[in-house]
């Protein structure tokens, strides 16, 4: 359906911009208010993250610039808020809104490695699996089969620990966020792994893909430019999925105290962090970080939510 | 006689995102109390969704948007859903297309059939389970008592469709609607199928819309044969007569593209030109302009309605004498040497 | 049904024989055990004695042979950092983190089924599409800020119930610490099992939704609608039924899950379980722990997988005889 759509507009040569204009996933994509907000959500958090140094109102991280005196004080809304700090501070005297803001830059960071991780572990394993087949298959099979028994948050804890032994305490702060990255890549490679070669076993079998090998182009030559073309929609909805699951694995692991430390705090951390207050009357530092991770998780879970119904009318 | 079932100008709309498309327009016909009516057409000629209409099950969102359905006189196409549910199962039975995925397979046979008579008749377990036997017996499943506790998956293909059968006729329905009965079964049993719900019909007087594209199905078992084209009537008569002398063009096409045992196996089988259109794009005037040999002036401009013609009813402008006098000579002379029985007298165009 | 059985079994061991070499492997090779049993002043002497003594220099087939043949009598090793068998440790916490795990999957299923037969027959009512949104908020929100969430919202605002730990126990037999039998041990059940829960209960909607739909679609379904039967019986009788094969396995599956996942809830609640001992075990870096807990988890994965599919046979006829079909 959409392939009509392309080669219309290709022969008049209007560009990108245009043919993604005529697809039917933008035609989807008007159509659902929903996406379109999350979409919205979604890019605001990501360019905020981004430029958290130019838009937050203080540095955290400077020491120079914190006073203890301002510590824990309420939102500026609140009896006893200050102006110069909408969302309050934390124990340290810290700007809530600034420890977010750069808190969101490392989540989303952390979140979006470990996803390209997992995505090119999963696909290189997939492809490997499908097109070599015999024992390679079995045995790259068999370990995504007994992996998948175990939940990745499970995974990532332990792949967490073994990497903390040998890294040994003095020098994991400084290997944490590499540490982090390959656990939760290690915890999400099957679904692309299992994916990627379904579809290799499928195309490989189909007449341009034998005619390919006829006019002698390498396997990885027609793995690359015609097999995963074909596989790019639902490692697409996976990858998206993922990044909010990736995203929810980081944060727990460092609510769980095995994640990033306090020094450089993610989301995560602040709510552990802030969870020790909660008690005290002190719940802005908990909250607010708290509310952030529930907006981002679920607006790029509604993403690949309609992305999912989007590249598969079938399932409507 | 009042007829068993009575369909008067149904129209059915399916609303989609490019619009809404009619996959039945201003279709009528009937059929009387113990007759076989076929009914036959391409795939998306909208044969299942006039039976999917007149039981009552239309998959959303398509819709009845006009005209009367009436089962022995009673008007039915507008009943509450709960009164059209006591219609179903016990005065219209209906047989679908696969055997293997029409039963449920985790409910034993006897357990479907208890529930299906259950629901429709006053009936103590005991004597449902009696009838329950009695009706695997007249299907011919043999050892009836004990394979009532069988599952689904243990019955074959034809054999399933026996208990299907079985379960259409539970409540003596005076109507049987049979979606493509025989298609998923093997070539061997498929006569044994046919000839089996023909019989338990007869003797129930119960009448038959048999639904199929298969034309050698319809010239054996139906009186009569309604013949679809774009979800409108094409032709409509007697099965000898649409199978010996069809009248639309459309059937005429259709008839001369089955092989048959006499001729000569090494003549090429006629073949119709082009296809039938899609729902969406149907052309003005006839739908079957396009691809007709006989075509003349007002079939591209106006829709033909039913003519009587031969020994029944053909949607076709050479049969009625005030178009047909307007079409050239020659394409009344083809016509004619078709086996068309025009209504005007052969010279007459002439002039 | 015997040789079902059977194969099922075998492959069960397999599964466990990699968790166990995966363990072992874990036990053995990170960090070195000795290092972690004695002091930084201890003589190389003694050293060498004591990894003789645990048999650290023999082939690493046999000292794989050994694990398992020990971890098959629950025992563990010492761990690092309480000094004490790693087994009689896990054996105090095992009765806390069962009975969450329990209860929890309960009130999955209890609320879950209904909830996703509801918005699978009536699955354009305004209340359907709120259980839906609903349960894509249940998806999306991590664990752990469902339990803080609600601690702030019910313990600390509202102050009805307990925010942390298990309230008392009543021993039973000498073995099991039960918090079941007492009002404080029920009260401070509640807030941790729907934090643990919310997410299966959300699973298990989806998934009966999903199945629901699907199985409205069949042609039995149709045919069932055509011999005229009542709403009722083919929504409950039919429908219902059919959906259930996957849900069951789901559900069991979501048990092993639930287990694991008790970590973070044991975490956010205070709660003295197994879940609580393993994580202190990866912050310290105490191996046997992690390797005995890992063990654990993949037998009560595996024996509740091997459980799951002799259901799955009772409930679906066309089992029984030959394979397992598609869906």
């Amino acid at each position: 359906m959409s392939d009509v759509t392309s080669q219309e507009t290709n022969r008049s040569a209007p560009g990108a911009f245009r043919r993604m204009r005529d697809s039917d996933l933008w035609y989807s994509f008007t159509r659902s208010p929903l996406a379109m907000l999350s979409a919205l959500v979604v890019l605001i958090f990501v360019l905020a993250a981004l430029f958290a140094p130019l838009i937050a109102p203080h540095d955290p991280f400077d020491p120079g610039s914190i006073s203890i005196l301002d510590s824990f004080l309420p939102p500026a809304w609140e009896d006893g808020g200050d102006a110069r700090f909408l969302l309050g501070t934390d124990d340290q005297g810290r700007d809530v809104l600034s420890t977010i803001l750069f808190g969101m830059r490392i989540s989303l960071a952390v979140g979006f490695a470990s996803v390209v991780f997992a995505m090119l572990l999963g696909i290189t394993l997939g492809l490997v699996a499908g097109y070599f087949g015999g024992w390679v298959d079995s045995v790259i099979m068999r370990i995504a089969d007994v992996q998948l028994t175990f939940p990745a948050i499970l995974i990532a804890l332990l792949i967490n620990g073994v990497a903390r032994a040998m890294a040994g305490p003095q020098s994991y702060d400084k290997v944490v966020f590499v540490v982090l990255v390959l656990s939760i890549g290690l915890s999400f490679w099957v679904q692309y792994g299992r994916t990627v070669r379904g579809s290799v076993l499928v195309e490989a079998n189909k007449e341009y893909v034998l005619a390919a090998r006829l006019i002698g182009l390498g396997p990885w030559t027609i793995m690359f430019k015609h097999v995963l073309p074909n596989v790019l929609g639902p490692v697409l909805v996976i990858a998206t999925i993922n990044l909010a699951l990736a995203i929810i694995t980081e944060a727990t692991l460092s609510f769980l105290g095995v994640g990033v430390p306090p020094t450089q705090p993610s989301l995560g951390t602040l709510i552990r962090i802030g969870n020790d207050f909660l008690f005290s009357g002190e719940w802005w530092i908990t909250i607010f970080p708290g509310i952030t991770l529930a907006i981002l998780a679920l607006t790029v879970n509604l993403l690949g939510d309609w992305l999912r119904d989007a590249l598969n009318p079938k399932l409507r | 006689m009042t007829p068993a079932l009575s369909v008067r100008n149904l129209r059915i709309e399916i609303p989609t995102r490019r619009g809404v498309l009619t996959a039945i327009d201003d279709l009528s016909f009937d059929i009387a109390p113990g007759e076989v009516l076929g009914m036959v057409g391409e795939s998306g000629a909208g044969k299942s969704i006039t039976g999917s209409a007149v039981i009552g099950l239309l998959e959303p969102p398509g819709r009845v948007a006009g005209g009367e359905i009436h089962l022995a006189g009673e008007r039915i196409d507008h009943l509450p859903p709960e009164r059209m549910r006591h219609i179903r199962g016990k005065r219209i039975g209906m047989i679908f297309q696969d055997p293997l995925t029409s039963l449920n397979p985790l409910y034993r046979i006897g357990d479907q059939l208890v529930e299906t008579i259950m629901t429709h008749q006053r009936m103590t377990t005991a004597e449902a389970r009696d009838k329950a036997q009695r009706l695997l017996e007249e299907v011919g499943i043999p050892a009836a008592k004990t394979r009532l506790s069988s599952y689904p998956h243990q019955f074959s293909g034809g054999m399933r469709q026996r208990v299907v059968i079985a379960l259409a006729l539970a409540a003596d329905p005076e109507l049987v609607i049979a979606d493509e009965p025989t298609t998923a079964l093997d070539v061997s049993v498929q006569a044994q199928i046919i000839a089996l719900l023909k019989r338990l019909c007869a003797e129930r007087g119960a009448a038959v819309m048999l639904i199929t594209h298969d034309m050698g199905v319809i010239a054996e078992t139906a009186d009569r044969v309604c013949v679809l084209y774009a979800g409108r009537l094409a032709e409509l008569g007697p099965v000898r007569d649409v199978v010996k002398h069809p009248q639309h063009p459309y059937t005429i096409g259709l008839m001369s593209a089955i092989p048959s045992l006499t001729g000569d196996p090494d003549e090429a089988l006629a073949q119709i030109p082009g296809s039938m259109p899609r729902l969406g794009a149907i052309p003005a005037g006839c739908a079957f302009n396009p691809r007709c040999g006989y075509r003349f002036d007002p079939c591209t401009v106006e829709r033909p309605p039913p003519y009587d013609a031969g020994a029944g009813e053909a949607a076709c402008f050479l049969h009625a004498p005030a178009f047909a006098r307007q079409a050239p000579a020659e394409t009344l002379r083809q016509a004619d040497a078709a086996g068309i029985q025009l209504s005007i007298p052969n010279g007459e165009a002439a002039r | 049904m015997i040789a079902f059985a059977i194969k099922r079994f075998v492959q069960a061991l397999g599964v466990m024989l990699v968790v166990a070499l995966i363990s072992f492997m874990m036990f053995r090779f990170v960090g070195d055990p000795v290092n972690q049993l004695v002091g930084v002043d201890t003589p190389p002497a003694e050293r060498a004695a004591l990894r003789e003594a645990l048999g650290l220099n023999d082939p690493v087939m046999l000292q794989f042979g050994r694990f398992v043949v020990k971890a098959a009598q629950f025992d563990f090793g010492i761990s690092y950092q309480f000094k004490q068998p790693v087994a009689s440790l896990i054996a105090s916490r095992l009765p806390a983190t069962l009975e969450l795990s329990f209860v929890s999957a309960l009130f999955a299923l209890a609320v879950g089924v209904p909830m996703g037969v509801y918005t699978g027959l009536y699955r354009n009512t305004l209340l359907a599409r709120g259980f839906l949104a609903v349960s894509l908020i249940g998806v999306s929100l991590p664990t752990f800020l469902i339990g803080i969430l609600l601690i702030f919202a019910v313990s600390v605002n509202l102050g009805w119930l307990p925010s942390f730990g298990r309230g008392e126990t009543v021993n039973l037999g000498g073995v099991w610490n039960t918090g079941l039998l007492t009002k404080s041990g029920l009260q401070s059940l509640i807030l941790p099992s729907i934090t643990l829960g919310l997410f299966q209960m959300t699973l298990i909607m989806r998934l009966v939704r999903g199945e629901m739909l699907e199985v409205l679609r069949t042609d039995y379904i149709k045919f069932a609608r055509a011999r005229g039967l009542s709403r009722r019986a083919i929504n409950f009788g039919h429908a219902l039924k059919n959906t259930l094969v996957p849900v069951i396995t789901i559900t069991g599956l979501q048990l092993g899950s639930i287990i694991a996942f008790a970590i973070i809830t044991e975490t956010v609640f205070q709660w003295p379980g197994m879940g609580l001992l393993f994580l202190q075990a990866v912050q310290n870096v105490d191996i046997p722990i992690m390797a005995a807990y890992l063990l654990l988890i993949a037998f009560l994965f595996v024996t509740i997988n091997f459980i799951v599919d002799l259901l799955y046979v009772a409930v679906d006829p066309r089992i029984r005889i030959g394979g397992r079909t598609a869906g």
